[in-house]
């Protein structure tokens, strides 16, 4: 299990490799499908300074308030492939160092972790329990009433955050080698 | 059965269905653990799972931040009416979204405003049948995004699967959908699936197989042996939990049949996570009771 401090270096990022098991500590951001759509149509002013060599969460939780303070009940990854359209571009415009999502995501976000020192992070889909464990503070929240609960921007602070490396700035995706691996037992199963 | 009483019992429903998963899941994931056999990181995310599952349970939170799309599939007696049964469903579905057991996931499609309580046109999901025996049945699926995403609906022939009008074509199609969903509908999973039926009800008889027990026999023979064939051939794709590798890529597999019409063969196949949330309850003389705590 390799250690990772937000924010992080470039660096540091470079010199993970897709199967890395690591665990994360320090303040990033959730941003799913209203949130990228955002990040891309605009500068983003309110998060952009935030996100920078930080990490992005695809994430929209159930999240409780109590007075005027918001804790995370319920957080696992939500599905990564919905904002293959938006990541590479806001990898390169935000500066972002690492995605955390589930399934993994597609060429394009490959191409832009390997142009601008990103990874591509896997966290258990469905680990919504344990996961909220690991966000020790919510701190901020962007666009709550525009984009309701699931898909406001969270600020949070996570503690010892698991996660495994599935796509490395190198070029190489988990995902495309199951894939591949798995499409040889599917022909195979087709022509049977 | 008072109004009061009806709408906590279905709010219990919710939150047992949440967050707590059933008995026949659990089950079918300790197979797939032994399946993997010792050390085998495939054996490990299923192990993560169960005991996410284990910490929701005791502390009544969500298995899935995902709560799902609410489907109710309600039979009640001469001693229940529709209305109000739908009426305590949706003032108990309130209640578990303030009460943090739903997340709000009710969006309205053309202005983006998510309605804050998972009410709205078409949420929660009813289907409602009339019984003439005195009594109620609810049986409750939370039906999560990311899988409904993966599911999908094949009009045969299909010139690309070369699959044809048979029960061939309904196997080739099933191995489709699981190997494209990879992954990204939380592996492993189960797959319910409508073969004929119109393109509305072939889809909703599909997602009345999830409401079967993991462990039972189809009552078809010829399709409890399609079952049996394909939950071996899907779990040899090697596409795993997670879609991270491994030999458990689906729980269940489970085929229904409708009538077609002549021009048509519809197979849809709806495909949920492992996160598989269910729970039934019946009433009985005032009694209510789960089938599983």
């Amino acid at each position: 299990m390799i250690g990772i401090k937000l924010p992080v270096s470039e660096e540091e990022i470079r010199k993970l490799k897709a199967g890395d098991e690591i665990s994360i500590t320090g303040v990033m951001i959730t941003a799913r499908d209203a949130a990228h759509k955002y990040l891309v149509e605009t500068g983003g002013e309110d998060v952009k300074d935030l996100l920078r060599d930080s990490m992005i969460y695809h994430c929209g939780p159930v999240v409780k308030k109590e007075g005027d303070k918001y804790s995370f009940v319920a957080a696992g990854p939500t599905t990564s492939i919905r904002e293959e359209p938006y990541e590479g571009p806001v990898i390169a415009k935000y500066g972002v160092r690492g995605v955390i999502g589930k399934g993994g995501m597609g060429p394009d976000t490959l191409k832009a972790c390997a142009e601008h020192g990103c990874v591509y992070l896997s966290a258990v889909g469905g680990l919504a329990t344990t996961l909220a464990r690991s966000v020790v503070e919510v701190l901020d929240v962007h666009k709550l009433e525009e984009f309701g609960v699931p898909e406001a921007m969270w600020v949070i602070r996570v503690e010892n955050f698991p996660a495994v490396v599935t796509m490395d700035s190198h070029g190489r995706s988990v995902h495309d080698e199951i894939e591949k691996l798995s499409r040889k037992k599917y022909e195979e199963l087709l022509e049977k | 059965m008072d109004r009061g009483r009806l709408e906590e019992s279905l709010f219990d429903l919710i939150r047992r269905a949440s967050t707590s998963l059933p008995p026949d899941v659990v089950a079918a994931m300790r197979r797939g653990i032994a399946a993997e056999g010792e050390g085998a990181s495939a054996g490990t995310s299923l192990e993560l799972m169960l005991e996410n599952a284990k910490q929701a349970r005791e502390g009544t939170t969500p298995i899935c931040q995902d709560t799902g799309a609410l489907l109710f599939f309600v039979e009640y007696g001469p001693d229940f009416r529709q209305k109000e049964i739908e009426e305590a469903a949706r003032a108990a579905t309130v209640r578990a979204t303030e009460e943090y057991i739903l997340r709000p996931n009710a969006v309205d499609p053309v202005t983006g405003a998510n309605s804050g309580n998972n009410l709205g046109p078409g949420s929660p999901d009813f289907h409602f049948n009339q019984r003439d025996e005195e009594g109620l049945r609810v049986r409750l699926l939370l039906k999560g995004g990311g899988s409904e995403n993966v599911g999908a609906q094949y009009k045969l022939p299909d010139g690309r699967l070369k699959a044809g009008r048979d029960l061939e074509g309904v196997r080739k199609c099933i191995i489709d959908t699981v190997y494209n969903a990879q992954g990204k509908g939380c592996a492993p999973g189960v797959v319910g699936v409508c073969a004929g039926g119109n393109r509305g009800s072939s889809f909703g008889w599909s997602k009345e197989q999830l409401l079967r027990d993991l462990g039972d026999t189809n009552p078809d023979p010829v399709l409890a042996e399609l079952e049996n064939t394909l939950m071996e051939e899907l779990n040899g794709l090697g596409i795993g939990p997670s879609g991270f590798g491994g030999k458990t890529t689906v729980l269940g597999v489970k085929i229904g049949k409708q009538h077609r019409l002549p021009a048509c063969f519809f197979v849809s196949v709806s495909y949920t996570c492992w996160a598989y949330r269910k729970a039934f309850m019946s009433v009985q003389g005032g009694e209510v009771t789960y089938d599983w705590d």
